[in-house]
This record gives structure tokens, sequence and C-alpha cells, in this order.
């Protein structure tokens, strides 16, 4: 599971995990549970089918699925019921859409439930299907509802298969299989929200992963405090670039800001440190994020 | 076009200002700078209602707890608030129900697990209490931060999407024949619906059947009324004293949900002010690209070490900048009339009132 406050990246890290852990020719699926279609529009693909499909451009086993509760609602309804026609039926009724809003929870138990089934899956020879399935799950706001779904379902349906089902999913989810990766950027309120999360899913007893900083910035001019007019102007003549006042109170001011930044960065990462987490550190990517650079990314989350 | 941020703050006829956008985009942030702009710049009686707010700028607002009640700011006209979901929730029943009726519904589990998780209760709870605060007829400008959804679309969607649901007529139908009002409608597909009965039934139990029926009986004065609600206050939204201001970030995600909602808004007739892109890089010196940036770093990396690493940080910056104005450009080509603020990414994080003001002048002086 990848989780993270919303805009730090969560599902380019979670595409570049879901690459890395293809590494020796391993297959692995790829989920998303939001209904946004960020793999989609991640990859440049045409909004994802609720069908486990192979990422064509990458020379690796990947397989990409967008889970719909609704989609997920109807599967479970034909395997345990056998309500092939009724159900679409149904939809078309907007009734699935009713089931799964009248049911706080269900929703969540549908998709989570999914992402167990594809875990737990095995081939015809009774191995596992999958190497690894990483999902891009929603984000840290909402990470403890989303995987709470026992407590959510208890709360409503005492018996029946709903409950039951919610069991074995939260038995997964507490499992040493499941491990919650945080993603967070070096700034205030994400690095806020993942000390808050790692709390959340303590009391939850779900084991949490690593700490993931994405964007982070190369460590330039660290030996350097103070950026001097006079050796920035020498080094901008011998360089043979304009060396007049406004270019040069220009750049050291971008300097000092990029000092103001990095001195703050530096106090976050510490903060994070003492969260008692093992902490990756990805790479600003300043040209954003496009195949290449995921495969960048998996390599060193690979290593 | 420019987004003339004072202009529309100061504009008596706008009443309520709406700050929309995708998670993470500093929406809450710019929803308070605004405010207190308001408040501070052009004397209006100001209120922010946040949804959910971070707690360091919860802080400096003053905002400690959950009270569902405008409070001063600390040295500023400034008022805020943080919603109280189920607080909020609660107030409707007991303004539409009997007080025994009103206790009867409060202790059933699923009023409890909706009014406090149902997906869209939060949204349908904003707009609940935005339309409280302008019936109050205490303020000049409203400003409404949006909850952290999982589309910025759901702020429009969920009210009339909970509305729909607590209207009651797919419970009714649910719960038996006898509670359907028009059955003859559903004549044809009641099969479906007693496999769809007996199946909710197998997979949530009849316990919560039964605390369903108790909770559609006990809510059974309200139903028109909750449907109303929702559309009076989608009016609110439609009306030209309502103001939408689009926040979002030079991100892909960010811009394309920004790009969801100026269409939706366009096809609803709602009022859009403009877009605010956050977080914008910017640099005092353009003439000098990336690509030239980074090769003079490498030729002079032995003999001036610090101009060169000044280069090297100058050539990033100026990559990030190409890239986010192509973002920007994204949206702008496409909604070439929407006016755009700029806000120059800040170099430390913003969370106290002076962090605000220099958002807030950050936000009028902004270039399009």
């Amino acid at each position: 599971m990848v989780t993270g406050k919303g805009g730090v990246g969560k599902t380019t890290v979670a595409a570049a995990l879901a690459l890395a852990l293809t590494a020796g020719g391993e297959r692995v699926l790829l989920v998303e549970v939001e209904g946004r279609q960020g793999l989609a529009q991640l990859f440049e693909l045409e909004p994802l089918p609720y069908a486990e499909r192979r990422l064509g451009e990458v020379d690796a086993d990947l397989r990409l699925l967008a889970v719909d509760a609704e989609e997920a609602l109807l599967e479970y309804l034909e395997l345990f019921y056998k309500m092939g026609r009724a159900g679409r039926a149904l939809r078309k009724l907007g009734a699935i859409d009713f089931a799964t809003t009248v049911a706080p929870g269900l929703r969540d138990i549908l998709l989570t439930g999914k992402v167990k089934e594809a875990t737990t899956r095995k081939d015809d020879n009774g191995n596992r299907m999958y190497r690894a399935v990483v999902l891009d799950a929603p984000p840290t706001g909402r990470i403890g509802r989303f995987l709470n779904v026992t407590a959510e379902a208890a709360r409503l349906a005492k018996l029946g298969p709903i409950k039951s089902q919610s069991e074995g999913v939260a038995a997964l989810l507490r499992s040493p299989m499941t491990s919650v990766h945080l993603v967070t950027l070096l700034e205030e309120m994400p690095v806020q929200e993942t000390t808050d999360a790692l709390q959340e899913l303590a009391a939850l007893g779900i084991p949490a992963g690593k700490i993931i900083i994405n964007g982070s910035r190369p460590p330039l001019l660290s030996g350097h405090p103070k950026v001097t007019q006079a050796a920035l102007k020498r080094g901008l003549a011998d360089a043979g670039l304009p060396a007049d006042q406004a270019t040069i109170a220009g750049l050291r001011a971008e300097a000092n800001a990029h000092l103001a930044r990095t001195a703050l960065e530096e106090q976050l990462r510490t903060e994070l440190s003492h969260l008692g987490r093992p902490i990756v550190e990805l790479p600003l990517l300043p040209d954003g994020v496009d195949l290449d650079g995921v495969q960048r990314l998996a390599n060193i989350l690979g290593s | 076009m420019m987004l003339r941020m004072d202009a529309l703050l100061a504009d008596p006829e706008v009443k309520i200002i709406v700050c929309c956008g995708s998670g993470g985009v500093g929406k809450t942030t710019t929803a308070a700078a605004l405010g207190l702009r308001a408040a501070e710049v052009h004397g209006r009686r100001t209120v922010v209602l946040t949804i959910d707010p971070a707690r360091r700028l919860a802080q400096s607002l003053g905002l400690t707890e959950l009270d569902n009640t405008p409070r001063q700011v600390k040295d500023t006209q400034l008022h805020a608030m943080m919603l109280d979901m189920k607080r909020t929730f609660d107030e409707v029943v007991l303004t539409h129900t009997a007080p025994e009726r009103a206790k009867e519904i409060f202790s059933n589990p699923f009023y409890q697990a909706m009014s406090s998780t149902f997906s869209g209760t939060q949204e349908y709870m904003a707009m609940e209490k935005l339309s409280q605060l302008r019936s109050a007829d205490s303020w000049d400008l409203i400003v409404v931060d949006t909850p952290p959804s999982r589309s910025a679309l759901d702020f429009l969607d969920a009210p009339a999407r909970l509305g729909r649901f607590l209207d009651g007529r797919m419970l009714r139908i649910l719960l038996g024949p006898a509670r359907a009002g028009s059955r003859s409608v559903f004549n044809l597909v009641s099969a479906s619906f007693g496999a769809f009965s007996k199946v909710v039934q197998k997979i949530l139990g009849a316990q919560l059947l039964t605390d369903l029926s108790g909770f559609v009986s006990a809510l059974d004065s309200m139903f028109g009324g909750f449907r109303d609600r929702a559309e009076e206050t989608y009016r609110i939204l439609q009306d030209p004293q309502t103001a939408f201001v689009l926040v979002a970030a030079p991100e892909p995600d960010a811009i394309r949900e920004a790009a969801y909602f100026a269409e939706r808004l366009n096809a609803e007739q709602m009022p859009l002010a403009g877009l605010v892109l956050n977080r914008m890089h910017e640099t005092a010196v353009p003439e000098l690209d990336a690509a030239t940036s980074a090769a003079a770093a490498s030729a002079i990396r032995a003999s001036h070490p610090l101009a060169a690493e000044v280069l090297e940080v100058h050539s990033l910056l100026m990559r990030q900048i190409v890239r986010e104005s192509g973002m920007a450009a994204h949206f702008t080509d496409q909604f070439p009339g929407v006016p755009v603020a700029k806000v120059p990414a800040q170099a430390t994080d913003v969370h106290d009132l002076s962090g605000l003001r220099i958002i807030g002048a950050a936000l009028a002086d902004a270039v399009g």
C-alpha cells in the first residue's frame, strides 16, 4: 500500500515501486481504487477498465487495474449468488450505486476485498499469481478509515458474508504480507500527516513500511553557506556569462532561497528520522514525470 | 487574463467565495488568506468556513475546537470556524422534527454511522452550514473551503446524492411494497428489486435492514426537507453573488481537476471568478536558460565551485519554471476566458497570520 498527503506524488511512487518489484521477470499488479484514473494518466493510456491489463510500454510483467466498487460488487454477487442478468438490471436502476452508498464502509470493503483476492489468487500450478500487489491507496487523511474495514463492517452488519469477508481482509492487512508505505515531500504539512498516519496505523495494528521522501533536491551549496557576490562574479565571467549587477543579484537571491529551503528540509528530514521507519529518498524530477522518470525512480527503489 | 483579486474581495455584490480544487494545492491556505485580506484590507465582515484545516493553520486561526461557531481570529477582524459535520447534521434533524423523534433518530446506529462517515455527508453539511451562515445575514462575505474529496466535483455532486438518498424512494422500495409510494413505476422491475432486497439482506445481514427500517420511519417526516435544502443551496451557488475560485498547483492532477471543475461550472452556469495557481516558481534571471546555465556550471566546476553550484540551482529552477508554465498553459489554452492569478512559491511553509497576509498580498498582486 502506498499512501501520502494529496499532491505528494503517491501514484508515481506506487508505479515506481510496482515496476521495481517486477525485477527478475516477476509479475506484479498495480491497483488504483479512487476512480481517478491516475494510472492511465501517468502512463498516458486510455481510461483503464475493470480488468487486469499488462502494460505494454515497459519490458516487464506489470499489470494495471482500476478497481471500481460497483464492478467489484457485481463480481461479488455473481460469484456468490449467480445473479448475472438481475445484477445488470439493478445497475441500470442505480441500485448498485445505492447499495454501495447505503452502507458506509461497504465500498471500502469491496475495494480492499478485491485487493485481497488478487493478492491471494493462485495460478493453475498452485503458485501465487502475483509476486506483489501494489495499491495506490487513498491519501493519508482517509487511509485509517479505508483500512479499518472490520470496524466499519461491524458497525452495520453483525452477521452475514460481508462480515466474514471484512474479517478476512482485516487479517491480511494486519499480517506481515502487508506493508503501508508513506510518501511525503520535505514540506511541513505532508510530514505532519505522515506522523499522524503512522500513529493511526499503529493504533489499528497495521504494519507500516518505509517513509519515502519524494521530490528530494540535490544537496547543492551545502558546503557554501554564504554566497558572496565576488566569488559569483568571477565564476560567471570565467564561464563567459553576463556578470552584471542584476544577474548577480538575481542568482544570489535564488541561491539564498535554495539555502533557506534546504535548511527547512533538513529539519523535516531529522523529524522524519525520529519516526523509527526506514527512509528512502527519491529525487525531484525537474522536467516532470514520464515513463523514463518512473523507471529512474524504480531503479532507486529497487536498489 | 489576470484575476483581479482585490476587486473581487471588495465587490459588495459578492457575498460568497467558494475555494475548490484537488487535495494538496493550498486550498485552505488560499481561503484563509482571501478571508483575512477581505476583512483587513477591504473592511468587510468576513467569515471563513474551513472544513479540515491542517493543525498549525487551524491554530493560527484560533480554531482549537470543532464548535461550529464563528469566532473572531485574535488580532484581526476576521471570523473563522471549522465545520463539525455531525453537529450540523444533528441541527438539521432538530429543526425538522419533534424532540422525541430526534432522540430516536440520534440513537439509531445507522444514523450514527451516516452522520459521521457517509461519503458525501461532509459536502452536504458544508453546504448546509453555508446556507445557515448566509441566512444569518451578519456577514458581508463568506469564504468557504471545500472538503478534501476524492474529486473536486464531489462538492457539487455529493449533496444531491445524499439528498436523493434521504429522499428515500429507493429506501422505501427496498424496505417493502407497503412503503412504496410510487410502486407502479417499478412494477416492471419489481422482480429485480425483490432479488436485490434479498441479496442486500444476505450480504449485510437482517440487523442492518432493521436499523435501516427504523431510521427510515424516524426520518419519514424529513424526506422532502433534505432534498429541498440541497436544491436550495445548489441554487445559491448559481447566484451571481457567489464566486468560485479554483485553486491548483502546477501539477498534472491538480490542473486536470481544475479543468474538469471549470467545465462543470460552465455547464451549470455557476459563476467562476478565476483560477489561483499556487506554488509557481519564478526567476529574476529569465534570460539565462537551463541548458546554458548547466553547461556553464560544468565548465567552471573545478575553478569556481561556488558559482558552479549557484548556476546548477538556477538551471534546476529554470527547468521547473518551464515545466510549470507548460502546466499552466494546459489550463489557459483550454479556458482562455478564465482569469488566472499565479502565486509565487514561498520559500518556507505558511502557517501563521503574517504568512497568510503575505499570501493575500501575493494573490492581489498576482500576474496572470
